[in-house]
């Protein structure tokens, strides 16, 4: 019942979202003006980029791209629809779809990113397939984190900075998680010295998720 | 007019609490403290350092607690408390960092420095002065009594990773995380002991009287808002 309510919403929102396209051709235009910007700012140092540097504005530009993506999950939501929404769903669908259908979003802007990024700043990444899982999971996070956020800043005034304001700090422990795996997939370490962070990406996912359905309620209510 | 009186059998905690601060200042200033190397003579912060740190965390589960009540039973007089409780926590927790940051600088030779629990700390007064702007941000009291406590579970599911799990997965120079020890060669002191805990309690103490006072304050201005 609720699998399949989740199962349409998403499949509605895909729809939307495709008619819609400027939206997502939107961010992932400015994914890759961020990232040109970047390059051509360090322009004379390409060749030589330190690993940890590059790592880190890697997960910065995505932070950044993330953000303004899934904010308008509920921020920008038109009040006929969001009337529509409340009416006809369930308030765990509708948060449990926008979480998974925002990270669907964010692989695409994760795995779309780190293409461009590698064609313009090089690809010094050692495990690519620790670097992926990594990407993978840290995206369920971010897009749990957001989509949480974006819902609460959607009541308030002046939503678009409080939006900045209420998710870096709380996302932050995810950040540093998320960059100190990258940074082993990066050196190519083995995959033994990052099973307690893996594992620990993982608990902090199930937590934001778990929250996040049980807490969404109350905000849908109002 | 009604006679100022007190009572003491309602309000013994609040003498307590008196005594106890008066205690943690005049006693933390004059016992004799054991000479650690480095720590030397500052290990008298403690009082005030970590225990303020110790009754921030009281504060902050308590306001958590109210919040979670708020959203199970929808009473008003919930919210202002677990709004209350939290603003005296951030203060509690901002006096923390102060006092922590002149520690920082007598034993590790700098106000900052770039450590895990540290920037921990930071981090999480960022979140807490974000729960005040959302608060200030919703116009509509029952909606920004609501949100306010989605948003402080939230917080507080936040805080424990960052200072309690974060930190002891890296090394750090502070204590009780990558694997220095917590409070192990303090306790060795029960002179120590003797100021630590009383002071802990004393912090808790005052700062439940304050938030009493604003929580009254805020019902009375609420009544006079019905009233006009």
């Amino acid at each position: 019942m609720l699998f399949k309510e989740v199962q349409s919403l998403i499949f509605h929102e895909a729809l939307i979202e495709w008619r819609l396209r400027y939206a997502i051709n939107g961010i992932l235009l400015y994914l890759i003006s961020v990232i040109f910007t970047s390059y051509l700012s360090f322009r004379s140092q390409v060749n030589t980029l330190n690993p940890i540097i590059w790592n880190t504005l890697f997960w910065i530009i995505i932070l950044f791209t993330a953000v303004n993506a899934v904010t308008k999950s509920f921020i920008q939501l038109n009040r006929g629809r969001l009337i529509y929404y409340y009416s006809v769903a369930n308030p765990i669908a509708i948060i449990l779809s926008k979480i998974l259908y925002n990270t669907f979003l964010l692989l695409i802007i994760g795995f779309t990113g780190l293409m461009i990024y590698s064609l313009v700043l090089g690809n010094p990444v050692d495990d690519i397939l620790l670097f992926s899982l990594n990407l993978v999971l840290g995206s369920i996070g971010f897009a749990a984190v957001l989509t949480m956020n974006s819902g609460i800043a959607s009541k308030a005034v002046n939503s678009t900075t409080l939006m900045a304001i209420l998710s870096f700090p709380v996302i932050l422990p995810l950040l540093l998680i998320v960059i100190k795996i990258s940074r082993n997939a990066l050196d190519g370490l083995d995959w033994t010295a990052s099973y307690g962070q893996i594992i620990y990406l993982c608990a902090i996912d199930i937590i934001v998720i778990t929250i996040s359905t049980i807490l969404f309620p109350y905000i849908w209510r109002s | 007019m009604a006679k100022l009186k007190l009572n003491i059998r309602i309000n013994w905690w609040k003498i307590l609490a008196i005594f106890l601060v008066f205690y943690t200042v005049i006693a933390g200033f004059l016992i004799k403290v054991p000479r650690i190397a480095i720590v030397q003579e500052s290990v008298r912060n403690q009082f005030f350092h970590v225990s303020m740190w110790f009754s921030m965390m009281i504060l902050l589960t308590t306001s958590l607690i109210y919040s979670i009540r708020y959203l199970s039973r929808s009473n008003m007089q919930f919210d202002r408390i677990a709004e209350e409780f939290a603003y005296m926590g951030i203060i509690l927790g901002l006096l923390g960092l102060t006092t922590g940051s002149i520690w920082a600088r007598f034993t590790w030779g700098a106000w900052w420095v770039n450590d895990a629990k540290l920037n921990g700390a930071a981090i999480c007064m960022l979140v807490y002065l974000a729960y005040v702007i959302l608060r200030n941000s919703i116009e509509d009291e029952i909606q920004r009594a609501r949100i306010a406590a989605v948003y402080n579970i939230f917080a507080w599911a936040t805080l424990v990773p960052l200072l309690y799990i974060l930190p002891r997965l890296t090394d750090s120079l502070h204590p009780g995380s990558g694997g220095n020890p917590g409070f192990n060669i303090y306790d060795l002191d029960n002179n120590l002991r003797l100021v630590f805990y009383p002071s802990i309690i004393g912090w808790t103490l005052l700062g439940v009287w304050i938030i009493q006072l604003r929580v009254r304050f805020k019902i009375l201005k609420s009544k006079l808002e019905d009233f006009s």
